[in-house]
């Protein structure tokens, strides 16, 4: 642990600042509560947001598990995982079951979550209506009408343009049956699991300034139309490594000659199945 | 016919600091009607439509309109909520430049749709269906229905921005300039159009236009304003033909002949 700096690197009235959105953020699911936002040593893009709200929350007996895409072990996970084993010294997991807080970019994992967990996720663009209205003032007055109507317009689209609701990732949801909210660029196959899920879901958007929440248990509905209801992604092959059926898969290629495998795209799901297996 | 105006204005003013940008207007709409504003360019034509379509805060005044449930309410004194689902349930409005009335990123069905979205309809067969109908009712081929309205010329622009109004069954339109910017031809058949759809749904109408003609076409009852205020008032016919005014004498005279 390097004693260089505070605990979780930042200092503790940032801590306070950043706990103050945060609670207001549970108390209003899926509305988004502007914060001051701080430099942290990671470029934007990369989870500042995330890792201030994750920053803002840890305690010395929390174990931490950081993924990017569902792996433990790219870049942006071992980098911010031992960002904070350095700076406040808690424990580390690549085990889902195991984690305590969970920060994630792209991904929720396969394994379901439990009471006390908490989701950390790093958002992009916070704001759902951003591709129609420019206009912040604008968005924030159609948030507070819950004026979500034009919303369809999106999905209209995508009908109207491939025969189904073709976007598959940072598709928009209805928390409470209140806010919009972008769940982050998470694949709309993970967006089943936000709804009454038993654990703590915090968003954070660093360049944007900007910290969200769903509490556990609260419902959280994909928008779709009547005759087109809201659905997820299948796969034909089941994962190469594992056999499972029902995860998200990642697609590989493996050579020049249009070599193609499927694999699970969540790593510790993949990994201890495959141990299971050998058994 | 009701009893009832459907819009009433009383003594509206709104000025730009010390400059005036109508004053004292006061006049009734009655439904079914078409009232026609014309003047020339600074006479307060568009100040007045955006007072009255709520998205100008007069200076002071009163703009009453026939609402379903409560009858004659002033618009400013609606909730913010409340006047939104006005203007997209009961009130259209037609911007002269079709991109400040559609959503240029979005194909034609999208935009036709939008309104009902907004208002709640979730069956995307439904709403493609009823696009559908519109923009054939506007001369618009369905067949064009998924492509981006900025493939389409101006006057078609101008059309899809219509059936777009018109698609919630509004009962008051507000028209700045509808046949601004086309060429002759073109805006012969938008009239010919508007003129239909007016009459065929029972639709009430202001129309801002320093085109006399328009005038002539669509309105009922003329109202020429002049620096501000309304200088004549009456019959579209009986103001063309006997102006009384000086102003109006001028601006009739005015009118090229070919």
């Amino acid at each position: 642990m390097n004693t260089g700096y505070n605990f979780a690197y930042l200092d503790e009235q940032t801590k306070r600042m950043l706990r103050r959105a945060i609670l207001k953020a549970v108390a209003i699911p899926g509305y988004q509560v502007p914060f001051g936002s701080r430099e942290m040593p990671l470029p934007y893009g990369w989870g500042t947001g995330g890792i201030q709200v994750t920053a803002a929350v840890i305690g010395a007996d929390d174990t931490l598990k950081v993924i990017d895409q569902g792996a433990d072990d790219t870049t942006n996970a071992v980098s911010i995982r031992r960002f904070f084993a350095r700076t406040t010294g808690v424990a580390t997991t690549e085990k889902t079951v195991d984690a305590t807080i969970i920060q994630t970019r792209h991904r929720i994992p396969e394994t379901p979550l439990s009471d006390g967990q908490i989701m950390v996720y790093q958002v992009p663009i916070p704001e759902p209506l951003r591709w129609l209205e420019p206009r912040e003032t604008e968005t924030r007055k159609m948030h507070a009408l819950a004026d979500y109507g034009a919303m369809h317009v999106k999905l209209y689209e995508d009908i109207a343009r491939y025969g189904h609701i073709a976007t598959t990732y940072d598709y928009p949801v209805l928390v409470n049956d209140r806010y919009l909210m972008r769940p982050s660029p998470i694949p709309k196959f993970d967006n089943p699991k936000m709804d009454h899920s038993p654990a703590l879901q915090l968003f954070g958007a660093g360049r944007e300034k900007r910290i969200y929440a769903v509490p556990p248990y609260t419902s959280v509905k994909s928008l779709d139309f009547e005759d087109h209801p809201f659905e997820v992604q299948r796969w034909d092959q089941a994962c190469a490594l594992c056999g499972s059926t029902e995860s998200f898969l990642d697609e590989v290629v493996t050579d020049d000659q249009g070599g193609r495998m499927y694999v699970c795209s969540d790593s510790d799901y993949c990994g201890e199945r495959q141990k299971d297996q050998m058994q | 016919m009701s009893s009832q105006p459907l819009l009433r204005v009383s003594n509206l003013t709104h000025m730009y600091g010390n400059r005036v940008g109508c004053r004292d207007v006061s006049f009734e709409l009655w439904p079914g009607e078409v009232i026609g504003i014309v003047g020339e360019s600074g006479s307060g034509k568009s100040t007045l439509l955006s007072c009255l379509s709520t998205r100008q805060q007069p200076t002071s005044g009163l703009v009453e309109y026939d609402t379903k449930d409560q009858g004659l309410v002033d618009v400013y004194s609606l909730s913010e909520p409340r006047r939104r689902m006005l203007m997209r349930t009961d009130w259209g409005i037609v911007h002269q430049n079709p991109r400040d009335g559609l959503r240029m990123g979005v194909s034609a069905g999208a935009n036709v749709g939008e309104p009902l979205m907004a208002v709640g309809a979730r069956h995307y067969g439904d709403i493609r269906q009823q696009a559908a109908t519109w923009l054939d009712k506007v001369e618009i081929d369905p067949g064009r229905m998924d492509d981006q309205p900025k493939t389409f010329s101006g006057g078609m622009q101008q059309r899809l921005q219509i059936a777009r109004n018109l698609v919630t069954h509004p009962r008051l339109v507000f028209m700045d300039e509808p046949t601004g910017g086309l060429d002759v031809s073109v805006q012969a058949r938008l009239l010919d159009l508007l003129r239909r759809l007016v009459t065929d749904l029972g639709l009430s109408a202001i129309v801002v236009t320093h085109d006399l003609a328009v005038a002539r076409l669509l309105a009922h009852r003329l109202m020429v304003m002049r620096q501000g205020q309304v200088v004549e008032h009456g019959l579209t016919d009986q103001v063309l033909d006997d102006p009384h005014h000086p102003y109006t004498q001028l601006l009739v005279s005015s009118v090229l002949q070919p």
